[in-house]
Protein backbone atom coordinates (compact mmCIF):
# COMPACT_ATOMS: atom_id res chain seq x y z
CA UNK A 1 0.00 0.00 0.00
CA UNK A 2 0.97 3.63 -0.44
CA UNK A 3 1.86 5.30 2.88
CA UNK A 4 1.95 9.11 2.92
CA UNK A 5 3.28 11.58 5.48
CA UNK A 6 2.44 15.26 5.85
CA UNK A 7 3.72 18.31 7.75
CA UNK A 8 6.13 17.48 10.62
CA UNK A 9 5.52 13.75 10.21
CA UNK A 10 6.91 14.04 6.66
CA UNK A 11 9.85 16.10 7.91
CA UNK A 12 10.74 13.68 10.72
CA UNK A 13 10.59 10.63 8.51
CA UNK A 14 12.27 12.45 5.64
CA UNK A 15 10.02 11.47 2.76
CA UNK A 16 6.51 12.31 1.56
CA UNK A 17 5.38 8.79 0.66
CA UNK A 18 6.53 5.24 0.13
CA UNK A 19 5.23 1.87 -0.96
CA UNK A 20 4.98 -0.49 2.04
CA UNK A 21 4.50 -4.25 1.89
CA UNK A 22 2.77 -5.27 5.10
CA UNK A 23 0.61 -7.91 6.70
CA UNK A 24 -0.58 -5.43 9.34
CA UNK A 25 -4.23 -6.00 10.26
CA UNK A 26 -4.93 -2.56 11.75
CA UNK A 27 -3.48 0.93 11.49
CA UNK A 28 -1.94 0.46 14.96
CA UNK A 29 -0.18 -2.70 13.72
CA UNK A 30 1.23 -0.74 10.76
CA UNK A 31 2.41 2.05 13.09
CA UNK A 32 4.20 -0.53 15.28
CA UNK A 33 5.93 -1.99 12.19
CA UNK A 34 7.02 1.40 10.92
CA UNK A 35 8.16 2.65 14.34
CA UNK A 36 10.38 -0.43 14.71
CA UNK A 37 12.24 0.32 11.46
CA UNK A 38 14.51 3.23 12.37
CA UNK A 39 14.86 6.07 14.87
CA UNK A 40 13.31 8.63 12.50
CA UNK A 41 10.14 6.51 12.27
CA UNK A 42 10.13 5.93 16.02
CA UNK A 43 10.41 9.70 16.54
CA UNK A 44 7.50 10.41 14.18
CA UNK A 45 5.25 7.81 15.81
CA UNK A 46 6.36 8.35 19.44
CA UNK A 47 2.99 9.81 20.45
CA UNK A 48 0.10 8.72 18.25
CA UNK A 49 -2.32 10.86 20.27
CA UNK A 50 -0.61 13.77 18.41
CA UNK A 51 -1.36 12.15 15.04
CA UNK A 52 -4.32 11.63 12.74
CA UNK A 53 -4.74 8.96 10.10
CA UNK A 54 -6.66 8.85 6.83
CA UNK A 55 -7.50 5.64 4.96
CA UNK A 56 -8.09 6.13 1.23
CA UNK A 57 -8.46 9.88 1.90
CA UNK A 58 -11.09 9.55 4.66
CA UNK A 59 -10.27 10.36 8.30
CA UNK A 60 -10.14 7.16 10.33
CA UNK A 61 -8.87 5.67 13.60
CA UNK A 62 -5.79 3.80 14.70
CA UNK A 63 -7.80 0.69 15.50
CA UNK A 64 -9.36 0.60 12.02
CA UNK A 65 -8.70 -2.47 9.82
CA UNK A 66 -6.45 -2.12 6.77
CA UNK A 67 -8.12 -4.79 4.62
CA UNK A 68 -8.68 -3.40 1.12
CA UNK A 69 -7.02 -0.06 1.91
CA UNK A 70 -4.71 1.26 -0.81
CA UNK A 71 -3.58 4.58 0.68
CA UNK A 72 -2.75 5.39 4.30
CA UNK A 73 -1.77 8.91 5.37
CA UNK A 74 -0.34 10.07 8.71
CA UNK A 75 -0.35 13.72 9.73
CA UNK A 76 -0.77 16.08 12.70
CA UNK A 77 -4.16 17.65 13.54
CA UNK A 78 -5.17 19.94 10.71
CA UNK A 79 -4.74 23.71 10.82
CA UNK A 80 -6.64 25.08 7.86
CA UNK A 81 -8.86 28.11 7.61
CA UNK B 1 -21.25 25.56 -5.52
CA UNK B 2 -17.65 26.50 -6.28
CA UNK B 3 -14.61 25.02 -4.53
CA UNK B 4 -11.10 26.07 -5.49
CA UNK B 5 -7.86 24.87 -3.93
CA UNK B 6 -5.04 26.86 -5.45
CA UNK B 7 -1.51 28.22 -5.05
CA UNK B 8 -2.38 31.48 -6.78
CA UNK B 9 -3.37 34.62 -4.91
CA UNK B 10 -6.97 35.78 -5.14
CA UNK B 11 -8.84 39.06 -4.69
CA UNK B 12 -11.46 38.44 -2.00
CA UNK B 13 -13.46 41.54 -2.94
CA UNK B 14 -13.61 40.63 -6.62
CA UNK B 15 -14.53 37.04 -5.74
CA UNK B 16 -17.35 38.23 -3.49
CA UNK B 17 -18.70 40.61 -6.14
CA UNK B 18 -18.66 37.87 -8.75
CA UNK B 19 -20.35 35.47 -6.32
CA UNK B 20 -23.20 37.92 -5.61
CA UNK B 21 -23.58 39.31 -9.14
CA UNK B 22 -26.84 38.88 -11.04
CA UNK B 23 -28.58 37.03 -8.22
CA UNK B 24 -32.16 38.10 -7.65
CA UNK B 25 -33.19 35.08 -5.56
CA UNK B 26 -31.12 35.80 -2.45
CA UNK B 27 -31.55 38.37 0.28
CA UNK B 28 -28.33 37.61 2.13
CA UNK B 29 -24.69 37.07 1.19
CA UNK B 30 -22.22 36.36 4.02
CA UNK B 31 -18.47 36.04 3.55
CA UNK B 32 -15.38 35.37 5.63
CA UNK B 33 -11.76 35.89 4.56
CA UNK B 34 -8.86 34.37 6.50
CA UNK B 35 -5.64 36.42 6.35
CA UNK B 36 -2.00 35.63 7.21
CA UNK B 37 -1.64 37.22 10.66
CA UNK B 38 1.60 38.50 12.17
CA UNK B 39 0.69 38.51 15.85
CA UNK B 40 4.13 39.35 17.28
CA UNK B 41 5.61 41.38 14.42
CA UNK B 42 8.09 38.59 13.68
CA UNK B 43 6.42 36.54 10.95
CA UNK B 44 8.24 36.49 7.61
CA UNK B 45 5.97 34.16 5.72
CA UNK B 46 3.48 31.34 6.08
CA UNK B 47 3.56 28.09 4.12
CA UNK B 48 0.50 25.89 3.77
CA UNK B 49 0.83 22.21 2.96
CA UNK B 50 -2.16 20.13 1.93
CA UNK B 51 -3.12 16.62 0.86
CA UNK B 52 -4.13 16.84 -2.82
CA UNK B 53 -7.16 14.67 -3.46
CA UNK B 54 -8.27 14.36 0.15
CA UNK B 55 -8.47 18.16 0.41
CA UNK B 56 -11.03 18.42 -2.38
CA UNK B 57 -13.01 15.46 -1.04
CA UNK B 58 -13.07 16.81 2.51
CA UNK B 59 -14.20 20.28 1.41
CA UNK B 60 -16.91 18.84 -0.84
CA UNK B 61 -18.19 16.77 2.09
CA UNK B 62 -18.29 19.82 4.39
CA UNK B 63 -20.09 21.88 1.71
CA UNK B 64 -22.58 19.03 1.31
CA UNK B 65 -23.26 19.14 5.05
CA UNK B 66 -24.08 22.87 5.03
CA UNK B 67 -26.25 22.48 1.93
CA UNK B 68 -28.30 19.80 3.68
CA UNK B 69 -28.60 21.74 6.96
CA UNK B 70 -29.45 25.20 5.65
CA UNK B 71 -31.35 26.66 2.69
CA UNK B 72 -28.53 27.97 0.53
CA UNK B 73 -28.68 29.31 -3.01
CA UNK B 74 -24.91 29.05 -3.44
CA UNK B 75 -21.63 28.35 -1.62
CA UNK B 76 -18.07 29.45 -2.46
CA UNK B 77 -14.89 28.07 -0.87
CA UNK B 78 -11.38 29.15 -1.92
CA UNK B 79 -8.29 27.91 -0.03
CA UNK B 80 -4.68 28.59 -0.95
CA UNK B 81 -1.61 26.44 -0.42
CA UNK B 82 2.10 27.15 -0.82
CA UNK B 83 4.06 30.15 0.42
CA UNK B 84 2.00 33.19 1.48
CA UNK B 85 3.24 36.63 2.59
CA UNK B 86 2.01 38.41 5.72
CA UNK B 87 -1.36 40.06 5.13
CA UNK B 88 -2.33 37.84 2.18
CA UNK B 89 -5.73 36.20 2.07
CA UNK B 90 -5.36 32.48 2.87
CA UNK B 91 -8.91 31.43 2.18
CA UNK B 92 -12.48 32.64 1.93
CA UNK B 93 -15.99 31.29 2.16
CA UNK B 94 -19.18 32.91 0.94
CA UNK B 95 -22.76 31.77 1.34
CA UNK B 96 -25.90 33.06 -0.33
CA UNK B 97 -29.40 32.50 0.99
CA UNK B 98 -32.88 33.99 0.95
CA UNK B 99 -32.44 35.02 4.59
CA UNK B 100 -29.42 36.01 6.66
CA UNK B 101 -29.63 33.42 9.43
CA UNK B 102 -28.99 30.51 7.07
CA UNK B 103 -26.13 32.36 5.37
CA UNK B 104 -24.46 33.26 8.70
CA UNK B 105 -24.83 29.81 10.24
CA UNK B 106 -23.56 28.08 7.11
CA UNK B 107 -20.49 30.33 6.84
CA UNK B 108 -19.70 29.77 10.54
CA UNK B 109 -20.06 26.00 10.20
CA UNK B 110 -17.90 25.98 7.06
CA UNK B 111 -15.11 27.80 8.93
CA UNK B 112 -15.21 25.51 11.97
CA UNK B 113 -15.00 22.40 9.81
CA UNK B 114 -12.51 23.71 7.26
CA UNK B 115 -10.17 24.56 10.13
CA UNK B 116 -10.16 21.10 11.71
CA UNK B 117 -11.36 18.64 9.06
CA UNK B 118 -9.79 19.77 5.77
CA UNK B 119 -6.19 18.52 5.44
CA UNK B 120 -4.19 21.75 5.52
CA UNK B 121 -1.19 22.44 7.74
CA UNK B 122 0.32 25.86 8.42
CA UNK B 123 4.03 26.46 8.92
CA UNK B 124 5.37 29.83 10.06
CA UNK B 125 8.79 31.28 9.26
CA UNK B 126 10.34 33.86 11.59
CA UNK B 127 13.93 35.01 12.13
CA UNK B 128 14.20 32.11 14.62
CA UNK B 129 13.39 29.52 11.97
CA UNK B 130 10.30 27.58 11.01
CA UNK B 131 7.58 26.05 13.18
CA UNK B 132 4.38 24.15 12.42
CA UNK B 133 1.29 25.82 13.81
CA UNK B 134 -0.29 23.59 16.49
CA UNK B 135 -4.00 22.87 16.40
CA UNK B 136 -5.89 24.39 19.33
CA UNK B 137 -8.17 22.43 21.64
CA UNK B 138 -10.85 25.08 21.17
CA UNK B 139 -10.85 24.46 17.41
CA UNK B 140 -11.80 20.82 18.03
CA UNK B 141 -14.28 21.87 20.74
CA UNK B 142 -15.91 24.30 18.28
CA UNK B 143 -17.18 21.34 16.26
CA UNK B 144 -19.34 20.30 19.21
CA UNK B 145 -21.37 23.50 18.84
CA UNK B 146 -23.02 21.97 15.79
Amino acid sequence: MNVMYFAWVRERIGLPQEEVQTEAVTVADLVAELAAREDRYAAAFADISALRVALDQELSDFDAPLAGVREVAFFPPMTGG
Amino acid sequence: MTVRVQAAAFDAGAELNAFAKNRTDVGAVVSFTGVVRDTDGTLQQMEIEHYPGMTERAIAEIVGQVQSRWALADVLVIHRHGVLPVGAPIMMVATASAHRADAFFAADYLMDYLKSRAPFWKKETTADGTAWVAAKDEDEAALNRW
